[in-house]
């Protein structure tokens, strides 16, 4: 019962891209379509899942032992960028038709700042690995929500009659704006 | 108009980070609840952009091209460490106000952008001027912002209140996105009208393609040859 509390706060209610602003670049820049907002989410799940484990097994079995805590944010950012290599690497040749539908995407991951903000929530809230590693599932999960709904709004507004002004980032952000009021709605869930 | 002054006015007006090319959204949003924080957020930024892009600059003839992004990574990562603790001794209030956004500064697309784009491939005395303007036009950005969302979601200015029926929405989430919004569209507008008098095709506001970001720093290219 915990696990599913926990789940729906990750995902819906404190929301990664719409209620703690992380990783608005990809939610704004990779929304056109609904196709490559599917295939950034999955790329998110599949990274975030994997990076809130690893950073947080590293924090308790190498950084606190060792006294070296305050070097986080350098280890942290450059175990993603590595583990983001490698992913890529490794789907590459061992799951090629994931590949192909992830690849463009994993380089854009490093500088997403949701999976290093994640990774950075789950020692500031002490949660253990396995927690942590839940956490990143599903908080990447209302990421993928999020953007997906985003794209698919995005499609039907093409069809529309935009103000000049309005067109391009403004009608975005307004459409984000009005889903972040939907998803604040959610927080009498818990 | 001299190299370095034209680099300041290049960073605060021409190509200002927030509103004309759109980077590092993140912090745009999530810190500008009040004016005070925009300022906070934009002046933490500007010192680091400015120390990183000095240093990198510096070690521009040293850093090998194939593993130049993580070389940046690190040095961005020390200054935003080091500055972390600073702000945690000197501006406890801030830094609590701040909070997950200080370390985050590290994935800033400006940050990265203005390293790869400009102070590797320049000496390092424009490059300071050039991280300067950067920095403040992003702290101009974010202080406009805030100070419309605290004077509609609190009623007050710096802290001083002006009125005592705020419209809190514009301090909670959604309000961040719909006064960014109204603000570009109002940019947009003076564009247009500007361009009809001319009678050229206005330039409006692009949003940034992540995808064929110009910033190719932010798509990663970690270790990769190009």
């Amino acid at each position: 019962m915990n696990v599913i509390l926990f789940a729906i706060s990750a995902a819906l209610v404190s929301n990664v891209v719409l209620s703690q602003f992380m990783g608005i670049c990809p939610f704004l820049g990779v929304s056109k379509k609904v196709s490559t907002a599917a295939g950034m989410g999955a790329a998110v799940m599949f990274v975030m899942t994997i990076a809130s484990a690893v950073t947080s097994a590293i924090y308790y079995y190498i950084l606190v032992p060792f006294e070296l805590a305050y070097l986080n944010t350098i280890v942290f950012i450059l175990v993603i960028a590595a583990l983001v290599q490698f992913v890529e690497m490794l789907l590459k040749k061992m799951v090629p038709s994931l590949y192909q539908a992830l690849g463009v995407y994993l380089p854009l991951i490093t500088t997403n700042c949701a999976v290093l903000g994640i990774a950075l929530v789950n020692v500031q809230k002490e949660l253990s690995v396995l927690m942590s590693t839940l956490n990143g599932l599903f908080s990447a999960l209302g990421f993928a929500i999020a953007i997906i709904i985003l794209a698919g709004i995005r499609e039907k507004i093409e069809a529309n009659d935009v103000p000049e002004s309005f067109k391009g980032a403004p009608i975005v952000l307004i459409t984000a704006g009005l889903m972040a009021m939907a998803f604040m709605g959610l927080a009498g869930m818990i | 108009m001299g190299k370095l002054t034209e680099r300041l006015y290049n960073g605060i007006v021409k190509e200002n980070p927030t509103f004309v090319q759109m980077l590092g959204m993140c912090p745009t949003l999530a810190v500008t609840t009040s004016a005070i924080n925009g300022i906070g957020m934009g002046l933490a930024t500007t010192v680091i952009l400015t120390l990183s892009n000095l240093f990198i600059s510096l070690l521009r003839k040293v850093i090998p091209d194939k593993v130049r992004i993580p070389a940046y990574i690190v040095i961005i990562a020390s200054f935003v460490t080091i500055v972390q603790f600073v702000m945690e001794a000197f501006v406890p209030s801030l830094y609590a106000s701040l909070g997950l956004f200080i370390p985050l500064i590290v994935v800033n697309c400006i940050i990265l952008g203005r390293a790869e784009a400009y102070a590797s491939k320049n000496k390092p005395l424009p490059s300071i001027f050039d991280g300067i303007g950067m920095g403040l036009g992003f702290t101009v950005g974010l202080t406009c912002i805030a100070m419309v969302r605290e004077l509609l979601g609190s009623g007050s200015v710096f802290g001083f209140e002006l009125f005592s029926t705020p419209i809190s929405i514009f301090i909670n989430p959604p309000g961040a996105f719909l006064v960014l919004a109204f603000l570009i569209a109002f940019l947009n507008y003076r564009n247009i009208k500007k361009a009809k008098k001319a009678g050229e095709k206005p330039e409006l506001c692009k949003l940034a393609d992540c995808a064929n970001c110009q910033n190719h720093a932010c798509a990663g290219k970690i270790g990769k040859e190009d």
